[in-house]
C-alpha cells in the first residue's frame, strides 16, 4: 500500500500507540469501578482526550511550520472556528432546555432582546451541515487569507505578525456581543450530541475515541503530504524559496494548499475540543494561545509529526502539573521553556533523541545501520543567510 | 481709575432702579437696607428670599456677592446662639465665620453650632442670576467674562439693564463680544420686536458653539414666522461650524492617539525596523518603564513629596536606564545566540516576555498601580470648540522630541554611523574596526531604552498593570509593518496615519470595529505593499 510507504516503521508504531491509548482508556473508564486500580477517572478522560484534539492542532501547525516554513502564529483562530461551528451545533441542540425556554433562540439572544435567529445561524440544528463548517469556515478564512498573503509574497516574519493580526482581529470580533456569538461568556451548557447526552461516560468515551481516530487520520493525512512529491516541494520552499520560484514551481500553491489543509485540520481539533471542555470563548482566540501551540511544536521537534505530538502532550501536562502544584511559576516554566528550546534545543525532543541515536551508532560502527535522515540539517544557525 | 467712577454713578443709578423694581410691586417693599436684607436672605420664605437677592443685586453692592455666594454654595448659616447670619469658610471639619452684614471676623465654631439657610432651586436660580449679573460690573474682565457666560446660560431677562450699562463702558474685546452674546440670549426672552431678535439669533450663531446651538434649537421650538426662519439659519451655521470643529476634534484625537502609537512603536523601529530583530518583549520593555515610574513617584511620595511635580523628570532617565540595561542584557544573553533565525528570535523573546510579565506580577502583585499626573499634566485646554487634557499635549510632545533625538541620534553622531554600517554590512564594517558586537549590544539597548520612555509617558494616560505592553505589542507591530521597516520618517507617518484612521473610524464603527476595521485595511495594505509605505531599496532588501 502507498501509505505504508509514507508511514514508516516509526508511523506504524504511531499509530499502534494511538490506537491502544484510544481503546484503553475509555474501556478502563467505562468496564472498571471507582477504586479499582484499572479504573480511569472521567476527568483523566476529558483530560487525555484534550490532549489529543491538542496532539491533532500541533500535527497541522508542524505540517505548515515544520515542512514549509510558515510560522503561523494566528491557528488557534482556525481552532476556535472549528470549535464555534460546534459550538453552534450544541447550542442548537439544547432547544427549548435553555434558562428562557425559547424553543429557537439561545439564552443569550433571548437576554439581549433578539427576536429571530441571524442568517449565520441557520442549518447549524443539522450536523452533518455543522461538521462541513467545521472544515469550510477556517479553510475559507485560510484559502482567502493565505491567497492574499501568499500572493504578494509575504513571507517569514511579516507573515506571522499579520496572521496574529488576523487572530487579534477576531478576538475583538467575537467579544462583542451584537455579533450573536454569546460575547465574552461564549457558547456554553450543552445538553446533548446528535441525541445522547454530553455528560454521560459513554458519550465521553465515544469523543474519545473519535479524537484518536481524528489524530489517527490526521497523522496519515500529515505523512502522505509530507512523504509524497509535494512534501519535497515543501521542505525545498522552506529551505530556499526563491530558488524553488526560479526552478518554476508556483510556490504559492504549495504554500495555499497546505495552509488551507493545515486550517482544516485544526478546526476539526477544536471542533472535537469543545464537547470535551463544555465551552467555548473568545479567549481562544487570544494570541498568547497561538504561540503556546508553537511551542508545543517547538518543543517536540519540528518538521517530525511525532514531535509535535510529543510536544503538545509534554507542554500541556505540564501546564496542569504546574497550574494545580504551583500556579505562580506556570508562566515563569513556560517563558523559560521557549528560550531553553530555541537557545539549546532547536531540534526539540525528538530531535535531540535522533542525534543521541545518530551519536550512539557512531560510537559503535554497525555495517546495518540505516541513514537517517534529518529533516532539520537545513535548519542550523546561519547568520547572514537568507531570511526564513 | 475713570472705572471706578463709573461704577459709582452706576451704584447710584442701580439703587434707583431698585427702589423702582420694590415699589412697582404688589407684596411688602423688601428693604433695602443691608442688615434687613441679610435678614429676609437667612429668615424670609423662599419668595421672600428671591426677592431679597434680586434686591441685593440690584444694590451693584460688591459687598453682597461673597454672602449670595456663600449661600449658593450653602456656606450661609444661622449662629444657634444669637440667630446672627454668618457665613462660614471650611476650616477642615469647623467653620471659620464672617458676619454676614459687615463681613468682620469672627470665631470658628464647629457645623453643630450652626443653623443651614435652606434654598430650593428658584432660589439658587435666582442667586446665580445675581451672582452673575452682580460680577458684569467687576473691575476683573476675566470676571466679567464668566459673569456674561453664566447670563448667557441663564437668558434671565431681569439681567438686562445690568448688562446694557456693561456693556457702555467695556473697555475689553473679549469681554464686549462676550457681553453681548449675553445680551443676545437675553434679547430673546423678552418682548423686543422681531428684527432686534433677529439681529440677536445673528449675534448667537456667530458665537457658534453647542452652548449656542442648544439656546437657538430652544428658540427655533418656539418660534414663528420669520423668527422661525432666522432661527433655523442660525442652528444650521451653527451646525456647519460645529461640524468642522468635530473634524479638528477627531484629528487632534487622533494624533493624540497616532503620537502614542509612535511612542510604543519607535523602539521597535530601531531594534526591528533597523536591527531585524523581532522582539517581542517590546512591550514589556514599555512596562518596565511604567513601572520604573511607579517606584520613582512612590520614593518621591515618601521622601520628598515636595519634588512630586518633578517625578517625571527624574523618572525620564531612569526608565531610560533600566530598560536599557535590561535590553542589553537581554540582546548579550539571548538575541546574539539568535542572529539569522527571526523566528526563533520570536519565540524566544516571547517566552521572555512572559516571564518579564511574571516576575512584575510577582513583585508588584496583578492589580493596577496608581501613577499620579504631576500638576502641570492635568487639566486641559481649550481652542474653539475643542478641548485637549494636557496630558496628551504633553506626550504629543514628548513623541515628537523623542523621535528628532533618535533621528539625530542615527544621522549625526558616530554611534549611529556605526549602526547603520553595522545593519548595512556587518563583516564590511566588522573589517573596518567597528565592535559589531558591542554595536549591537548598544543599538538594542538604544531600542529598549527609548521603549522605557514610552512606559513613563504611557503611564500618565493608561493602566500601569503587568499587561501593559501587551495591549501596545500588536499595534506597535502594525506600525512599524505598515511605515516600512528600517524607516524612522515611516514609522512616524504610519503612526499618525492609523492614530487618525482609527479616530475617524471610530464614530462611525464604534471603538472595537473601528479597531477591527483598521487592523483589517492594514493587512489589506501589506498585500498591496508588503514592504510598507517607504520601503528600503537596493541590495540590502534581500538580506
Amino acid at each position: 500500500m502507498l501509505l505504508t510507504r509514507y508511514l514508516g516503521e516509526g508511523g506504524w508504531w504511531f499509530l499502534f500507540a494511538i490506537a491502544v491509548i484510544g481503546i484503553a482508556v475509555p474501556y478502563c473508564n467505562l468496564a472498571f469501578q471507582p477504586g479499582d486500580p484499572f479504573y480511569v477517572s472521567g476527568f483523566m478522560v476529558s483530560l487525555i482526550g484534550k490532549f489529543l484534539t491538542y496532539a491533532l492542532l500541533a500535527i497541522a501547525i508542524d505540517l505548515i511550520w515544520g515542512y514549509c516554513g510558515i510560522l503561523s502564529l494566528g491557528h488557534g483562530a482556525f481552532f476556535a472556528l472549528g470549535g464555534y461551528a460546534m459550538g453552534m451545533y450544541l447550542t442548537r441542540q439544547i432547544g427549548d432546555r435553555g434558562v428562557y425556554a425559547h424553543p429557537v433562540l439561545p439564552d443569550f439572544m433571548v437576554f439581549s432582546n433578539w427576536t429571530e435567529l441571524p442568517w449565520y445561524w441557520w442549518g447549524f440544528d443539522n450536523f452533518a451541515f455543522a461538521m462541513l463548517m467545521v472544515l469550510l469556515v477556517p479553510g475559507t478564512l485560510a484559502f482567502v487569507f493565505g491567497w492574499l498573503a501568499f500572493r504578494s509574497r509575504v513571507t517569514g516574519v511579516y507573515f506571522s505578525i499579520i496572521s496574529q493580526a488576523m487572530t487579534f482581529a477576531l478576538m475583538l470580533a467575537f467579544f462583542r456581543n451584537d455579533m450573536g456569538f454569546g460575547g465574552n461568556n461564549g457558547l456554553t451548557d450543552f445538553k446533548d450530541i446528535l441525541g445522547f447526552p454530553i455528560q454521560a461516560r459513554e458519550t465521553r468515551a465515544g469523543l474519545f475515541v473519535a479524537s484518536a481516530v481524528a489524530l489517527m487520520l490526521g497523522f496519515m493525512i500529515a505523512k502522505a503530504v509530507t512523504g509524497s512529491k509535494l512534501g519535497q516541494v515543501l521542505v525545498a520552499i522552506r529551505d530556499a524559496e526563491s530558488r524553488t520560484r526560479f526552478l518554476g514551481y508556483r510556490v504559492e500553491h504549495y504554500k495555499l494548499f497546505v495552509f488551507t489543509l493545515s486550517a482544516m485540520m485544526a478546526g476539526v481539533a477544536g471542533a472535537l475540543y469543545v464537547p470535551q471542555v463544555g465551552i467555548i470563548n473568545p479567549g481562544e482566540f487570544t494570541p498568547a494561545n497561538s504561540i503556546e501551540m508553537v511551542v508545543w511544536v517547538a518543543v517536540g521537534g519540528r518538521g517530525t509529526l511525532v514531535g509535535a505530538v510529543i510536544g503538545a502532550v509534554a507542554v500541556n501536562y505540564g501546564k496542569t502539573w504546574f497550574t494545580t502544584a504551583f500556579p505562580e511559576f506556570w508562566l515563569f516554566a513556560l517563558g523559560a521553556l521557549f528560550i531553553a528550546v530555541t537557545l539549546f534545543f532547536p531540534k526539540g525532543i525528538v530531535g535531540a533523541w535522533n542525534s543521541y541515536v545518530g551519536w550512539m551508532r557512531a560510537q559503535k560502527p554497525d555495517p546495518l545501520a540505516y541513514k537517517s535522515r534529518d529533516p532539520l540539517t537545513l535548519d542550523s544557525g546561519r547568520r547572514g543567510a537568507p531570511a526564513e | 481709575m475713570t472705572r471706578v467712577a463709573t461704577m459709582q454713578v452706576l451704584r447710584l443709578l442701580l439703587v434707583f432702579l431698585v427702589l423702582g423694581v420694590a415699589f412697582g410691586q404688589p407684596q411688602p417693599a423688601v428693604a433695602e437696607d443691608r442688615e434687613a436684607l441679610v435678614a429676609t436672605l437667612a429668615g424670609g420664605s423662599f419668595a421672600e428670599k428671591e426677592r431679597a437677592i434680586q434686591a441685593a443685586a440690584a444694590t451693584g453692592d460688591p459687598d453682597f456677592v461673597p454672602v449670595l455666594q456663600a449661600m449658593a454654595d450653602n456656606r450661609l448659616f444661622e449662629r444657634k446662639s444669637d440667630g446672627r447670619v454668618v457665613v462660614g469658610e471650611p476650616v477642615g471639619r469647623n467653620f471659620r465665620l464672617l458676619d454676614a452684614v459687615t463681613l468682620d471676623e469672627l470665631e470658628t465654631v464647629a457645623a453643630g453650632a450652626l443653623d443651614r439657610v435652606r434654598v430650593n432651586n428658584r432660589v439658587r436660580r435666582a442667586l446665580s442670576v445675581a451672582i452673575g449679573s452682580m460680577t458684569l460690573l467687576s473691575p476683573d474682565p476675566a470676571q466679567r467674562i464668566r459673569a456674561a457666560q453664566s447670563v448667557f446660560r441663564s437668558g434671565d431677562p431681569e439681567a438686562l439693564p445690568i448688562l446694557d450699562q456693561a456693556l457702555l463702558d467695556e473697555t475689553s474685546d473679549r469681554a464686549r463680544t462676550r457681553l453681548e452674546q449675553a445680551r443676545a440670549a437675553v434679547i430673546l426672552n423678552t418682548d423686543a420686536p422681531d428684527e432686534a431678535k433677529i439681529a440677536a439669533i445673528g449675534v448667537i450663531a456667530a458665537r457658534g458653539d453647542r452652548e449656542a446651538l442648544t439656546l437657538l434649537t430652544g428658540f427655533r421650538n418656539q418660534a414663528e414666522g420669520e423668527l422661525l426662519e432666522a432661527a433655523e439659519r442660525g442652528v444650521a451655521t451653527v451646525e456647519r461650524r460645529l461640524k468642522t470643529w468635530e473634524m479638528a476634534q477627531h484629528v487632534t484625537f487622533g494624533l493624540s492617539l497616532g503620537s502614542v502609537l509612535l511612542l510604543a512603536a519607535i523602539g521597535l523601529a530601531i531594534t526591528f525596523g533597523v536591527m531585524g530583530v523581532i522582539n517581542m518583549a517590546h512591550g514589556e520593555m514599555v512596562m518596565l518603564g511604567a513601572y520604573t515610574t511607579f517606584v520613582v513617584q512612590q520614593a518621591i511620595r515618601t521622601h520628598y513629596p515636595e519634588l512630586f511635580d518633578a517625578s517625571l523628570f527624574i523618572a525620564i532617565p531612569l526608565a531610560f536606564a533600566v530598560t536599557g540595561a535590561v535590553g542589553i542584557a537581554i540582546e548579550r544573553g539571548i538575541i546574539r545566540w539568535l542572529y539569522g533565525r527571526p523566528l526563533e528570535t520570536l519565540l524566544a523573546t516571547w517566552g521572555l516576555s512572559l516571564v518579564l510579565q511574571q516576575t512584575v506580577r510577582t513583585i508588584f502583585g496583578p492589580t493596577n498601580r496608581e501613577v499620579g499626573n504631576p500638576s502641570w499634566m492635568s487639566g486641559s485646554m481649550e481652542i474653539g470648540a475643542i478641548s485637549i487634557t494636557m496630558n496628551r499635549l504633553w506626550i504629543f510632545f514628548f513623541a515628537l522630541a523623542v523621535f528628532a533625538l533618535l533621528l539625530l541620534i542615527l544621522k549625526r553622531t558616530s554611534f549611529g554611523l556605526e549602526m547603520r554600517a553595522v545593519t548595512q554590512n556587518r563583516q564590511m564594517a566588522g573589517a573596518m574596526g567597528i565592535r559589531t558586537g558591542r554595536v549591537d549590544a548598544l543599538t538594542f539597548g538604544l531600542g529598549s531604552g527609548v521603549a522605557g520612555l514610552a512606559g513613563v509617558a504611557l503611564s500618565q494616560i493608561d493602566n500601569v498593570s503587568p499587561n501593559l505592553g501587551q495591549s501596545y505589542i500588536i499595534d506597535s507591530f502594525l506600525v512599524v509593518v505598515f511605515g516600512g521597516v528600517g524607516n524612522l520618517w515611516g514609522t512616524l507617518t504610519a503612526a499618525m496615519t492609523l492614530g487618525i484612521v482609527n479616530k475617524f473610524l471610530e464614530p462611525y464603527a464604534g471603538a472595537v470595529l473601528g479597531k477591527i476595521a483598521v487592523l483589517v485595511l492594514v493587512i489589506l495594505f501589506i498585500q498591496k505593499r508588503p514592504r510598507g509605505l517607504f520601503p528600503q531599496r537596493g541590495r540590502a532588501v534581500e538580506a
